[in-house]
């Protein structure tokens, strides 16, 4: 992401979760619905859109990015490395979230308003 | 009339491509055109060209609102925080040239700070699994003459690394490998079909965070011995035609990413995975690779290396090296509040590393270097802009097969913006002064 983290092409590219089909049906929506992703170590609003790179039933994406990073596990199991993939999450239709940009975002949960 | 520069080194991702010919203004001033780059590559030449490209220093009040100050200001801030801190950490590294890595570092060892670099958050875990069971590796160039056997493991370089197929490991034609990909065969292991997956002979969909079974299962596989129907989700054929493909390579090579290096069994999967190719050498010749991110993270576990003997996360705290991932790495210390300060350069930790730290850093007075905008520069309170590494400056880069190539300057930085070795150098000199030493 060269062109700038704080421009909306990066929102489109991170802020996003990959699902499938199949998944979609599961949740009742349609593609490219703001959906609310939570997981034991936090939650964060992004856009589900159709795999790009599937099938995968179950399994669903989000680019490296501070929006994975609102609930991927810290755990490094002595290792330095945080747990990044691998995290069990729940998704939820969420159309009036809006999804921030990163700067926002960071910024917000960082004083803990969201 | 522009000027075209050839022989320019992307600096981008880990394949330092050397190939790149750039157009520029008759005054050196202006960057026109990228020739041969990928398009990621490509956008960071740009980028520098961009109209709303900061290059004053800002500094957060409480509030969050920033202000312009002096490059003075900068250094002052930044000398006074390193060496008012009892552990200091220095984080990034990845993104910047050796020579400011190796200025950084003195620094470090003057004030007593943690340094880490973005292998903290990639190949870290690699990084320790070479040192429990040793590595057979190989250059790129040794890819591109002799392997016939290409395995991508959780790694999908058709984004991540664009041109390493074209220049490497599949497309040319090299003094072995006269065929090209006709003559090689092309294994991925990815639980997505990614691009990568959709070009392979075999593409193995593994069930997430199986890695380490599946490795295991090809070992046994290789040596003939009996392997249950399925092993995480792989059917055994599949798994035994893979092995006996392997075994039939002249030269096979295992490039390996994210994929394996942050799943749950980390640093257990790339044991294994050196393991295998271990075994594929009582057979043929076999080597691994880890597929490495930014341009010089190589070329910070090098200098590490040769300066204090460990590739990331040491810890100078105590006025020797230490070095202890699980307790000296970033995430581990953040997490613990072990740290009092923060200096981020060549990287953004904003981005990648879990909210849990990241909220940390921005409680915590800190530095962030960069020439973007980024979710670090947005949460640390002083963002000291430069200019970019590879464009703006030369200097020493390290591929991810550790060779070191030295890059290009072609264009000059826009007025008054420093490189990232000269800033270092300045709060180099300013901490020598606060310490006293000569
Ligand atoms: S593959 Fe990597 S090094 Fe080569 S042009 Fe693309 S970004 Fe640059």
């Amino acid at each position: 992401m060269e062109a700038g983290k704080e421009k909306p092409a990066y929102t489109k590219a991170c802020g996003i979760i990959e699902m499938d089909d199949a998944d979609f049906k599961r949740l009742g929506a349609w593609r490219n619905t703001n959906v609310r992703v939570t997981s034991e170590y936090g939650s964060v609003v992004v856009k589900a859109i159709q795999t790009t790179q599937g099938p995968h039933p179950g399994l669903a994406f989000i680019p490296m990015g501070p929006w994975a990073n609102m609930v991927i596990s810290p755990n490094t199991y002595s290792t330095g490395m945080p747990t990044f993939k691998g995290v069990p999450v729940k998704v939820e239709v969420a159309e009036d979230e809006p999804v921030l940009n990163s700067l926002e975002l960071v910024r917000k949960a960082c004083k803990g308003e969201i | 009339m522009a000027k075209i520069i050839s022989d320019v080194v992307c600096p981008f991702c880990g394949t330092l491509c050397d190939d790149l010919e750039v157009k520029v203004s008759d005054d050196g001033k202006e960057l026109l055109e990228v020739y041969n780059a990928c398009v990621i590559g490509t956008e960071k030449f740009l980028h520098s060209q961009a109209e709303d490209r900061l290059t004053v220093p800002q500094m957060q009040d409480e509030e969050g609102n920033s202000k312009d100050v002096s490059v003075d200001d900068a250094v002052e801030y930044t000398a006074q925080m390193l060496c008012n801190a009892k552990k200091p950490l220095m984080y990034g590294w990845s993104s910047t040239n050796c020579e400011a890595q190796s200025v950084g570092h003195e620094i470090a060892e003057l004030v007593g700070a943690v340094v880490d670099n973005t292998a903290t958050v990639c190949h870290g875990t690699t990084l320790i699994a070479l040192q429990d069971v040793g590595v057979p590796s190989c250059t790129l160039g040794e890819v591109k003459n002799r392997a016939d056997r290409i395995v991508f493991w959780g790694c999908n370089p058709a984004h991540a690394h664009p041109r390493h197929m074209s220049r490497y490991s599949i497309f040319p034609r090299g003094f072995f490998t006269g065929k090209g990909h006709k003559a090689r065969k092309m294994v991925v292991v990815d639980p997505r079909s990614t691009d990568t997956a959709k070009m392979a002979d075999l593409h193995m969909q593994i069930e997430q965070g199986r890695d380490y079974e599946l490795l295991s299962a090809l070992r046994v596989a290789v040596r003939g011995n009996p392997l249950p129907e399925t092993v995480a989700g792989i059917p055994r054929e599949t798994i035994q035609e893979v092995a006996e493909t392997l075994k039939s390579g002249r030269f096979v090579i295992i490039f390996f990413g994210m994929g394996v290096t942050q799943s749950l069994s980390k640093n257990h999967n790339i044991d294994m995975a050196i393991s295998l190719t271990r075994d594929l050498n009582d057979y043929t010749k076999a080597a691994i690779m880890p597929m490495r991110g930014h341009y010089n993270v190589t070329g910070s576990g090098q200098v590490l290396g040769w300066q204090f003997g460990y590739p990331f996360c040491v810890d100078l705290s105590r006025g020797f090296a230490r070095y202890n991932p699980g307790d000296s790495t970033s995430n581990d210390l953040l997490r613990r509040g072990e740290v009092d300060a923060i200096f981020v350069l060549g990287s953004d930790p904003g981005a990648h590393f879990p909210i849990s730290s990241v909220k940390k850093i921005a409680k915590l007075p800190s530095v962030c270097v960069d020439p973007h905008i980024t979710p670090t520069s947005a949460v640390c309170k002083l963002h000291m802009p430069v200019a970019f590494v590879g464009v703006e400056e030369g200097g020493c880069a390290y591929r991810m097969d550790n060779v070191p190539i030295e890059t290009r300057k072609v264009i000059d930085a826009p007025e008054g913006v420093l490189s990232d070795e000269e800033f270092l150098k300045r709060v180099l000199t300013r901490v020598k002064e606060i310490k006293g030493v000569a």
